[in-house]
């Protein structure tokens, strides 16, 4: 093998490709190649490195030092200085070096660790290449599962875990994968739910382009464990980049025996799909997603039965979240009690937060579960941008809560936020400075819901409609005062009567917001001319 | 790709409906599903017009009527809305001349609102055809759609 001497890792995701990463790795190839550099330096693609809105995003190690924002314009003056030279070009590098991106490996006194479970090989090894997985113990946990493991056993060590769905609605997976191997039917399907459409959402995006393999072992394991033949991975039909990587991903796994019959030399057989959605937020709900793998309108289905004993086709389901399953292989290589070193009692592990709005550095994290807000927020996100004032946040997607200053110092998880009548939900912080509108935001969250209530229930389809019309009445200062009343009571019949979550989780945003900020709502109520 | 040679790739299962409503309509050069499209996707699975209508019209990924040689799919979710995406909206119907859902009398741009697209790091963002731009201004908006409009 070849020794190279430095790494140049580029990140090609949705976000950097739109800022033009193909045009600088092009350009990077062709002056290191110039330069006569090609034999000791290598470019290397990898997922995102997890910074967003700075631009093309490129790392030089073994230093470890992050580059933004670079163009294809400074790439002669990078090579030359850097990887010729040997100094660091000063001019594009992070500026503030940033604790989230640091690993283990990379620890350097000073700078906060980042526990990585879910994204351990996002941004570091080529999500094109399943040689780079297996290197870095790829397919270790299946081997493991395969040859040293019964189901049943690997059914108990995810039980003993702890680990609960990290879509949102955090339902034991243990638990889930017990009930699917229990029932009866001898046909059972493995289903990856990838259909992200929580907004402010986009950490599954980032799993699937960045390590895709890891998501093909997940669903073996779990196949494994419950018994079934067929998985299928229902991504968003907009996420390009994902299918293709998904696709290749399979392919190679293929190509290596890692999926078809007989894996490994074992009795047991996979084989993986991937099925492309076509934009309703409500196929996130796992019938309803279910409903539109089989061809049809993505209305939910009554529950029970649920999807564990009567899912896809009828047959046994399991239907788990991207980071959820991306959690498994880890669990099964490094154990229960390993995976329970993280994160809280009541909610051990991991979570993969999405960082948004007006925060200096924007972006994804993974950190143990129990972080609080202010952690989340000031270490990681790096603060207010320009120095503005924290005014609250949302937490957990269109469906979640607004959080005001006093819910700072709360510990997140599953568990604890559930005992502030907050979630956790998918993970998304939208942070709001001082001069954020709530009613705009209110606004712009029941606009959403709106657009994407199915129509199949009467709650829903009509709640929907007369919150808007409420809420645009507060945007355009004509409010009456009786409207904050109207808003807990309408959105309170949707959560006790709507046939699934998407009716249900109105109430959530609604009762947080009148919570913390009812004063600034009164004041778009249209004053009466005296 | 003829309507037939599309239909042939996939077996004619139910489950199959989807792939097959989106590869019609990529292959359209007007970006939508014609009524022949979908007589046709509901003669090779033996559904009725009506239940393959109703399947194509539930997602909004899919139109019925044709649209610009580029969509313009501006993300309205609250990240990109806490950024400003409300002026970009109006900026967009203003110098496009149409409203949502419409599209330009030269058929070059069609406007659309989407749902999150996830990249909410660069928020406002937006999407033409397959390609994502976000950290929008007005100014950056007209270098865009100057640049699609020669490129046509």
């Amino acid at each position: 093998m070849n020794m190279v001497r430095s790494h140049v890792l580029i990140s090609i995701d949705a976000g950097t490709i739109m800022a033009g990463a193909r045009a600088v790795e092009e350009a990077l190839v062709k002056e290191i190649a110039s330069q006569g550099l090609a034999e000791e330096i290598a470019v290397l693609e990898t997922g995102s490195i997890g910074i967003t809105g700075r631009g093309v995003v490129v790392v030089v190690y073994p230093e470890g030092i992050y580059y933004a924002g670079v163009t294809p314009n400074d790439v002669p003056e990078l090579v030359e200085e850097h990887l010729l030279k040997g100094r660091p070009l000063k001019r594009l590098m992070l500026a503030e070096a940033p604790k989230r991106y640091v690993i283990k490996r990379e620890k350097t006194g000073l700078l906060k660790e980042q526990p990585r479970v879910v994204l351990r090989n996002s941004g570091i090894i080529n999500p094109e290449s399943i040689d780079e997985y297996i290197a870095a113990q790829g397919y270790e946990a299946i081997a493991k599962a395969l040859t040293s493991m019964t189901p049943e056993e690997v059914i108990s060590e995810v039980k003993s875990s702890g680990l609960s769905g990290r879509g949102g609605a955090s339902f034991p997976t243990g638990l889930k994968w017990e009930f699917a191997r229990k029932a009866p039917d001898p046909e059972k399907y493995i289903i990856c739910n990838a259909d992200e459409g929580e907004p402010g959402t986009f950490k599954d995006r980032l799993i699937l382009e960045g390590d895709p393999h890891k998501l093909i072992e997940g669903m073996l394991i779990a196949g494994y464990a419950v018994g079934a033949q067929k998985g299928f991975v229902y991504i968003r039909g907009e996420y390009t980049l994902s299918t293709e990587r998904m696709e290749k991903a399979i392919t190679e796994a293929k190509a290596y025996g890692l999926l078809g019959a007989h894996i490994l030399d074992s009795d047991f057989s996979f084989d993986i799909f991937i099925m492309k959605g076509a934009g309703a937020y409500v196929c996130g709900e796992e019938t309803a997603l279910i409903e539109s793998l089989e061809g049809r309108r993505g209305h939910p289905r009554n529950k029970p039965p649920y999807p564990v004993t009567e899912g896809l086709w009828g047959k046994p389901t399991i239907v788990n979240n991207v980071e959820t399953l991306a959690n498994i292989p880890e669990i099964i290589k490094n154990g229960a009690t390993w995976f329970k070193a993280y994160g809280t009692e009541k909610c051990p592990g991991t979570k993969v937060y999405t960082i948004l709005g007006h925060v200096a550095t924007p972006g994804l994290i993974e950190t143990e579960m129990g972080t609080t807000l202010r952690d989340i927020i000031y270490e990681y996100g790096g603060g207010i941008k320009e120095g503005k004032k924290f005014k609250g946040a949302l937490v957990g997607g269109a469906a979640g809560a607004f959080l005001g200053p006093d819910m700072l110092d709360v510990q997140m998880d599953f568990v604890n936020l559930k005992e502030y009548a907050a979630v956790l939900g998918s993970g998304a912080i939208l942070v709001m400075n001082e001069d954020a509108s709530i009613v705009e935001m209110l606004k712009s969250v029941l606009h959403f819901f709106k657009h994407e209530s199915c129509g199949h229930c009467v709650p829903c389809r009509l709640g929907t409609a007369q919150l808007v019309e409420i809420v645009d009445r507060l945007a355009a200062h004509e409010g009456k005062k009786e409207d904050l009343d109207k808003l807990l009571k309408i959105s309170k019949v949707m959560r006790d009567t709507s046939f699934c979550p998407l009716g249900q989780s109105l109430y959530l945003p609604i009762s947080s917001a009148l919570k913390y900020f009812k004063d600034e709502i009164l004041s778009h109520v249209k004053q009466a001319a005296s | 790709m003829s309507r037939e040679a599309i239909l042939k790739k996939f077996e004619p299962s139910l489950d199959n409906i989807l792939y097959i409503l989106h590869e019609l309509q990529d292959n359209n050069t007007q970006h939508y599903i014609s009524k022949e499209d979908l007589k046709a996707c509901a003669e090779y699975l033996n559904l009725p017009y009506s239940y393959v209508h109703g399947v194509a019209t539930f997602y909004t990924m899919f139109s019925l009527k044709p649209r610009g040689q580029h969509i313009i799919r501006l993300c309205d979710s609250p990240p990109c809305h806490l950024m400003g995406s409300a002026s970009l909206l109006d900026y967009l119907k203003k110098k496009l001349n149409i409203e949502i859902g419409e599209t330009t009398t030269d058929s070059v741009f069609t406007l659309e609102l989407s749902s999150c697209l996830g990249v909410c790091g660069v928020a406002p963002a937006m999407m033409i055809n397959d390609e994502m731009f976000g950290n929008l201004t007005p100014e950056k908006v007209d270098a865009i759609l100057e640049e699609r409009r020669k490129s046509r």
